[in-house]
């Protein structure tokens, strides 16, 4: 086993997600979501015109829209009161936009990312690191070499003021529009921080870059955007992580990220969500694949009160592909409610959709999903299949496979299975010396094997760390 | 070494509140191999499951008892952890204990590697037993040790135990060397996608490995061909000649009793031990049937 598994391992304690810092803000919104909560906020970071006034123009979208109520199974959004949360807080650093050295953050910030190990991480594993802290990035590094190839990973409030031309074309316009849902107007709105990613033709970052959002506050909102651009024939690996502590209020994360996958391009999107389990996590992600192009996503989902999430891949050019790769894991209290979305609108598309969910303790798991074959995406093929595994006859799970073909030379294959741990299984088990628990964790890691045999090593290491915890219920 | 002692089990099945054992008496020593014969339904399998620790079997009246012989342990054992009632323990710490139960039909489990399951089952069955006979005082003390272990950053890796990955690598082929088992065995999933007779093969590997004091193998025999057969079988007699494993055979046939000799055979009818013998006994069941036991029972009742 390498040092860098140790060291994942070592630091995957409770303790490591599970510890409050004293709020030290520099500029704290009001509560609740009103013209002039967006106005501090876009004035706060010094915006031009035209984002404040796409905001603005976000906020009339969320003021129109009702809430998702009725899909069947969905999570109960009506604890979640937006007026409640504090969109906005800016934490108390130096630096605005990142400083690009640990030392350089207060003690408690560098406490913080320390604990979660990401600046052990950053030095074994990774090309760059931007490191949120409430609303804001408060470290930015990326390796020299990457620059000097024209790499940019840069936090997206600096790309809004360094790259506008760039991110006046691609922020909220054709991937993600503010009118696309609810919460990806609200996310419009008061958006704050995230990365920006932009990748040179031809360049592959062959190691990946990383970002990590913590939530620190009682009752905050985090809507961090994260734009990547990859031009044609060049590939990038970007990993998130996210966590906060527990309190007895709720929480709001709404990210949004928009994806441009150029032809030939790679794209990879890896997730480990580990919200604290008063967190309402709801966001919009999409990519849009020209021809050739490949776009991966990768979810762990372990966290959250409710999570909704359905990364959303639009094969826009021949040949383009998307892989979707979910995991969910809902134990007390928990609705994960996740899946994949593919839009095959050319010829020769393919996609494959692998979802596996896990329920504990009356904990909810569902599926949705949806797969678009248009007319004329001829030669088109796609896969899904989705497995739940109960715990419980408390738990349960639902599979909502959505399909929609409107051209019929095409290959669409589905499965789907929901079963319960069997007796049998966990008494053999048992009967070989593993204890209860033990034979159930078996169990599931086997479950999740297919999925996890895939996963880049360090994130199948901390994966399966998180699920570990998550049956020992030693998470908040 | 060890014995086990059925005394007067009585069992039902928990749902169906349905009766199955009603009295049976059983002894089996280590080095000792015994077959428990008898018609369909006559509680065998039941037996097994429950000196096992089955959930769906609840015993209401009787014991099972499984006597150490302090020798084999390699240290001088307390009185108090010579007999232990196994009733009150939970099916991996009968496992610890040196009780092993060879499935009739053996779970699939996917996504899990027979090496590694194999690995972590004697690694926990090993942990297991350390505990067992740790003396109250120490125990508490390591369980000190252990809060603090879990808490601290520096915990080691999860998956390490006494026996490493190396280590095990090369008990693993010692015994798939000497079963005749082809070493890509190793690497598939545990049971899923086995033939029946690679299940079978499978049972005897695992007891080789944990290499029990005492084997409970229940129809071990069924749905295996000839060769097969033959391969188990030698598997069997091996447990019993080099690790004085004690064999509790149970069977339909006495096909594979020409291969693994019974030294003692036993009746099952109606969940009672009906008659007990020695091999000759097998050899008169396979001619005449259970029919005359039956009678001679009712007889002597």
């Amino acid at each position: 086993m390498s040092s860098e598994q140790d060291q994942l391992k070592q630091t995957n304690t409770e303790e490591r997600f599970e510890f409050k810092k004293e709020e030290r803000s520099a500029v704290r919104s009001d509560k609740g979501l009103t013209e002039e909560v967006v106005r501090l906020i876009s004035d706060d970071k010094d915006e031009p015109d035209w984002m404040l006034d796409r905001r603005l123009r976000a906020l009339e979208h969320w003021q129109e829209m009702p809430m998702p109520t009725d899909w069947p199974g969905q999570p109960d959004l009506t604890e979640l009161n937006v007026e409640e949360i504090v969109p906005y807080i800016r934490p108390d650093v130096d630096k605005r936009s990142g400083a690009d050295s640990w030392e350089d953050l207060p003690d408690e910030i560098q406490d913080t990312f320390e604990k979660l190990g990401i600046p052990d991480a950053e030095r074994e594993a990774l090309s760059g690191v931007g490191a949120q802290y409430e609303s804001e990035v408060v470290y930015q590094n990326m390796q020299e070499r990457w620059e000097e190839k024209g790499v940019v990973f840069m936090n997206m409030d600096k790309a809004v003021q360094e790259h506008p031309d760039l991110v006046k074309e691609h922020f909220m316009t054709s991937c993600v529009p503010p009118s696309d849902n609810k919460f990806a107007a609200l996310h419009g709105a008061v958006w704050s921080g995230g990365s920006f990613v932009y990748v040179p033709e031809d360049v592959t970052v062959n190691m990946p870059v990383q970002a990590y959002f913590r939530m620190n506050s009682e009752g905050m909102g985090q809507f961090e955007h994260t734009l990547i651009i990859a031009e044609p024939g060049s590939e990038v690996h970007y990993i998130e992580g996210c966590s906060a502590p527990k309190y007895g209020t709720h929480n709001l994360h709404s990210g949004g990220v928009e994806v441009f996958v150029g032809e030939d391009a790679h794209v990879q999107y890896s997730t480990v969500q580990n919200w604290s389990k008063n967190t309402f996590n709801l966001n919009t992600k999409r990519a849009i694949v020209e021809k050739g192009g490949r776009m991966e996503w990768i979810s762990g989902s372990m966290g959250s009160k409710a999570t909704m999430l359905y990364p959303c891949s639009i094969l826009k050019g021949r040949e383009a592909s998307a892989n979707n790769i979910t995991i969910a894991f809902a134990g007390e209290g928990q609705n994960i409610d996740t899946g994949a979305k593919v839009y095959h609108n050319a010829p020769n598309t393919k996609s494959t959709i692998e979802s596996k969910s896990i329920s504990k303790d009356g904990g909810r798991t569902n599926y949705r999903g949806l797969v678009h074959i248009s007319e004329g995406a001829e030669n088109s093929s796609t896969s899904v299949e989705c497995d739940a595994l109960m715990f419980d006859n408390e738990s349960t799970s639902d599979t909502m496979p959505y399909m929609e073909i409107d051209e019929s030379k095409v290959d669409v294959a589905h499965e789907a299975t929901v079963g319960k741990i069997g007796d049998e299984d966990v008494f053999y088990l048992q009967s070989r010396g593993l204890d209860d628990d033990d034979a159930k964790q078996m169990i599931v890691s086997g479950f999740i094997e297919p999925i996890t045999e895939e996963l880049p090593i360090e994130y199948a290491v901390e994966l399966n760390r998180l699920i570990e915890l998550e049956m020992e219920g030693s998470l908040g | 070494m060890a014995t086990l002692q059925l005394n007067n089990l009585h069992a039902e099945v928990v749902e169906a509140d349905e009766k199955i054992l009603d009295g049976v008496d059983l002894t089996v020593e280590s080095g000792e191999i015994h077959a428990l014969m008898g018609p369909n339904g006559s509680g065998k399998s039941t037996t097994a499951k429950v000196i096992a620790g089955h959930p769906a079997y609840e015993v209401t009246e009787g014991e099972v008892l499984l006597e150490l012989d302090d020798e084999e342990w390699g240290e001088e054992l307390p009185e108090e952890k010579l007999t232990w009632n196994l009733l009150d323990l939970e099916p991996n710490e009968r496992a610890a204990l040196g009780v092993f139960l060879g499935f009739q039909y053996p779970a699939e489990i996917e996504g899990v590697t027979m090496v590694n399951f194999l690995r972590q089952a004697l690694n926990a069955k090993l942990e297991e037993r350390e505990e067992l006979f740790e003396d109250e005082a120490d125990a508490a003390e390591d369980e000190d040790d252990d809060a603090g272990y879990e808490t601290s950053p520096m915990e080691g890796p999860a998956d390490e135990g006494e026996v490493d990955v190396a280590e095990f690598q090369q008990i693993l082929s010692e015994k798939m060397e000497l079963l005749d088992i082809d070493e890509e065995f190793a690497q598939r999933y545990l049971n899923a996608g086995f033939s029946g007779g690679e299940k079978k093969q499978n049972e005897v590997l695992q007891a080789a490995i944990l290499e029990p004091s005492i084997a409970v193998l229940d129809e071990i025999d069924s749905g295996l061909d000839i060769d097969r057969l033959q391969d188990v079988s030698d598997g069997i007699n091996a447990l019993r000649d080099e690790q004085g494993t004690g064999i509790l055979q149970i069977t339909h046939y006495q096909r594979i009793l020409d291969y693994v000799e019974p030294d003692h055979v036993h009746v099952m009818l109606d969940g009672q031990i009906a008659k007990s013998g020695g091999p000759e006994l097998a050899e008169k069941l396979e001619d005449e049937g259970y029919d005359w036991v039956r009678d001679e029972a009712y007889e002597a009742a």
